[in-house]
């Protein structure tokens, strides 16, 4: 088997590993470094429930190699929650009950938080289309997209 | 699915890669954002002995304007483009078009020139590159070599590159002339790829259409240039563009003209029809 060594920042820490160039970036979190927070749904991009931040941009993880990620800063669900948008969008999500069985959610919060960040005055239908990547089987996406309209007014309320 | 075992090198130079396509051949595959040949390697529909990663490689990066002219570099990102006050200044036909691929996380990587490279039918890029009269800049052993766009896409997944060759960037000639553009796509659920799409580019002299590109893609195995509805158009006020006249004798002449071929969910037929819908809504969109 021919491997790799790559290093990374990890949701902060810097840790080395050494890879298959095959597996993708994913793979390598949940089973390698043991992180779970990231689902792997469809394995072909069109899912979302694989989402993580690289370099500070939502990417699918499936659609990243470990090998890509090199000399990368990764952030997932489990390092973003402590405080900020990620757990606005949490509580808001809980609020609204916008997830049922939770495996698409870390994706959709990851998501929403990018839109939060970037698109600070998104409208409902802009909200739509931003989680349109993102599958949910479960909650027919009217409370997602409340939960993150809500975090988007209360934002906007904050700051008058 | 996982894909199968491969081997890895990250390039830091064109020059770089251009020794490895010598050196490896065919059984290299050169990765740009990755987000149509990983979902490929995953499913096992390909299987290259090494793949070339290309994103350290500064020189095939960003948007850059110089006089009358601006560059598109080839692993400039979709988000990049959606961001680029360039871009939303010069071609804002790029601008519009952005939203329709994929989602964002997909944006954030996928590239402008992988996607011209891949050369996919249903994709925004070629089809835009078209529209605009891109230049294609190709760099290989040889040296450099320039394509127009419209000679690049010749067939399903196939371009004019080269086996060791890669493409740099895509230029475009900035008109002094008024521009008019529209660009749509119409597709069951946002983000998939389109049913059937237009990209219209005209340019105009007081109101009067001196050229024009109108450009279909989805519909057959490379975008389409409507080339009879282009001549059409050429000398004609843009308001006599929505007479019910005209518009019936262009939509007619764009439904003969583009010879649609059924993908996986629409038919031949559906696509022709959406030809003509789109057409509508270009001509009417452009005379108001």
């Amino acid at each position: 088997m021919n491997t790799t060594s790559i290093s990374m920042t990890l949701n902060g820490q810097l840790i080395h590993a050494e890879v298959e160039p095959r597996q993708h970036l994913v793979d390598f979190i949940r089973e390698d470094q043991n992180l779970t927070g990231s689902h792997l749904g469809c394995e072909q991009g069109a899912c979302g429930a694989c989402t993580v931040k690289v370099n500070g941009q939502i990417v699918r993880g499936c659609l990243v190699l470990a090998v890509q990620a090199n000399g990368a800063n990764v952030q997932t669900i489990e390092g973003l929650t402590a405080d900020g948008v990620y757990k606005d969008l949490q509580q808001a999500f809980l609020q609204f009950n916008a997830l049922q069985c939770g495996f698409c959610t870390s994706g959709m919060l990851l998501a929403g938080a990018e839109l939060i960040e970037t698109k600070p005055h998104a409208t409902r239908s802009e909200i739509r289309e931003w989680i349109s990547g993102n599958y949910c089987r479960c909650t027919g996406y009217q409370a997602i997209v409340d939960a993150i309209a809500h975090v988007l007014e209360e934002r906007q309320s904050n700051l008058k | 699915m996982k894909a199968a075992a491969f081997n890895y090198q990250r390039a830091n130079s064109v020059q770089e890669v251009i020794q490895l396509l010598g050196k490896y051949g065919d059984n290299a595959k050169l990765m740009a954002g990755g987000q149509s040949l990983l979902p490929s390697l995953n499913m096992r529909l390909s299987n290259p002995q090494i793949l070339i990663d290309l994103q350290n490689i500064a020189e095939l990066k960003g948007i850059t304007q110089t006089d009358q002219v601006v560059r598109v570099g080839a692993m400039t990102t979709h988000t990049e483009i959606e961001n680029s006050p360039i871009i939303q200044q010069h071609l804002p036909i790029l601008s519009e078009a952005v939203p329709h691929i994929a989602h964002r996380a997909i944006r954030n990587l996928g590239t402008w020139g992988g996607s011209c490279v891949y050369g996919d039918p249903a994709a925004e890029w070629p089809a835009c590159a078209v529209a605009l009269n891109g230049v294609m800049v190709i760099q290989g052993a040889q040296g450099e070599r320039r394509v127009l766009a419209k000679d690049f896409f010749l067939d399903l997944y196939t371009t004019a590159l080269e086996p060791n060759e890669i493409l740099v960037a895509t230029e475009f000639n900035l008109s002094a002339a008024t521009n008019k553009h529209y660009f749509e796509e119409l597709s069951r659920r946002h983000g998939d790829y389109a049913a059937t799409g237009i990209v219209c580019q005209v340019e105009l002299k007081q109101d009067v259409v001196i050229d024009s590109r109108i450009v279909y893609f989805s519909v057959a195995s490379t975008p389409l240039m409507a080339l009879g509805v282009q001549e059409s158009l050429k000398g004609k006020n843009i308001q006599s563009l929505i007479s019910p006249e005209f518009l019936s004798s262009a939509i007619q002449m764009a439904k003969s003209e583009i010879a649609t071929l059924a993908d996986l969910t629409n038919s031949a037929q559906m696509k022709t029809h959406l030809v003509g819908v789109l057409l509508e809504r270009a001509l009417k969109h452009i005379a108001h």
